[in-house]
C-alpha cells in the first residue's frame, strides 16, 4: 500500500453546492458520499490523482456546536482560509474553459518568469491558485 | 438579522460579497474604486458598505487599496525595467509626486530605493507560489498613511523599519 496524505478537507457552506463545483465545474469526481443523519461525509478527487481525497465538509453539529460553525463559516466567507493550489498544463486554456462554465476567477492567468498562475474561489469562499509551472521546471 | 454590537461575527452571505469586492480590487487594484462601485459588487448600501468592509476585513476599503497598489508596485519595482513614472500611473497614481510620497510613508524608502535593494537580495523564495508570496510581501497598513507621516513627523515612531521581510 501506499503512505501518505489521504484526506484533506475544506469547510464549506453548501455540500450540494459544493459537489457541483468541484464536480460540475472543476471536472472532479466524487469518491466518497455518505450520510449519516444530518452528516455527510463527502470527498472529491481529481482524477489524475487516485490517490489523495479533497474533503467537502459542512461545519454543523455533532461535530461543532452553533457558534464554532458560524465562526468557521465566516472565515470562509471572508477569505481567510489558506490558499490551496492547484497544478495545470495549461493555465490560460484552463482559464478559459473554468470561466466558460461560470468559476469566479479572482485573478486573470499572469506570468512570472515562464509560470503563469490565475485564482478562483469555490462558491463557499475557499481560495485557489492555478499554477502552470514553468516549462523547464524539474 | 439585526445589527447588534454584542454578535461581532457577520452574516457568512454578507462577508462573502464583501470578499468579492475585496477580490474585485484585488484584479483591478489600479483602477478607481469609488465606495458605490464596492457596494455594488458587494449588494450593499454606500452607506453600510465602508463600516462592513472594515469590520470583515480590519482594514477599511480604500486603505485596503492602498496596500494592493503599494505591492504592486514593490512587485513591478523588483520584476521589470518598467520606470517609476511608468509604475505610478500602472499602479492606479494620478502624479508621481503622490506615488512617491505615498510609498515611502508606507514602505519607509522610496521607490528607487527598494528596487535597488530588492535587485541586490539573493531570492530563496522561488520555492513558495508567486502569487502566494506577492501577497505575504502585501504591506501591513494597520494605521492611516496620514497617522503615520504624522507620527513620522513628531517623531514618535522609531525610524521606520521595512515592513515585509
Amino acid at each position: 500500500m501506499n503512505q501518505g496524505i489521504n484526506v484533506v478537507g475544506l469547510y464549506v457552506d453548501n455540500q450540494d453546492e459544493a459537489l457541483a463545483f468541484y464536480v460540475g465545474k472543476l471536472g472532479f469526481r466524487v469518491h466518497t458520499d455518505v450520510r449519516n443523519g444530518p452528516y455527510r461525509w463527502l470527498t472529491v478527487q481529481h482524477p489524475d490523482q487516485p490517490s489523495f481525497q479533497l474533503g467537502l465538509f459542512m461545519p454543523g453539529p455533532p461535530i461543532h456546536d452553533e457558534a464554532t460553525a458560524r465562526t468557521l463559516l465566516a472565515m470562509v466567507a471572508k477569505g481567510a482560509m489558506p490558499p490551496l493550489v492547484l497544478e495545470v498544463a495549461d493555465c490560460r486554456a484552463r482559464y478559459a474553459e473554468l470561466r466558460e462554465r461560470g468559476v469566479e476567477f479572482t485573478q486573470e492567468p499572469v506570468e512570472r518568469f515562464g509560470s503563469f498562475d490565475a485564482g478562483f474561489r469555490d462558491p463557499a469562499g475557499n481560495g485557489w491558485k492555478m499554477i502552470q509551472a514553468p516549462k523547464n521546471a524539474a | 438579522m439585526p445589527q447588534m454590537n454584542a454578535d461581532p461575527l457577520q452574516d457568512p452571505a454578507l462577508l462573502r460579497r464583501l470578499l468579492r469586492a475585496k477580490d474585485r480590487m484585488d484584479a483591478a487594484s489600479h483602477e478607481a474604486w469609488p465606495v458605490q462601485r464596492l457596494a455594488e459588487v458587494s449588494g450593499v448600501s454606500q452607506a453600510h458598505f465602508a463600516r462592513s468592509f472594515k469590520q470583515a476585513f480590519g482594514i477599511p476599503p480604500h486603505r485596503y487599496l492602498l496596500t494592493r497598489r503599494i505591492e504592486q508596485a514593490t512587485t513591478l519595482l523588483r520584476d521589470t525595467e518598467l520606470s517609476i513614472t511608468e509604475i505610478a500611473f500602472a499602479t492606479g497614481w494620478e502624479s508621481l509626486g503622490t506615488f512617491g510620497r505615498t510609498f515611502h510613508d508606507i514602505t519607509g524608502c522610496s521607490p528607487s530605493a527598494l528596487r535597488h535593494e530588492a535587485r541586490g537580495k539573493v531570492q530563496q523564495l522561488d520555492r513558495v507560489p508567486a502569487c502566494v508570496l506577492k501577497a505575504a510581501q502585501r504591506p501591513d497598513l494597520t494605521i492611516a498613511v496620514l497617522e503615520k507621516r504624522r507620527r513620522k513627523a513628531k517623531g514618535t515612531t522609531p525610524p521606520s523599519t521595512k515592513e515585509v521581510q
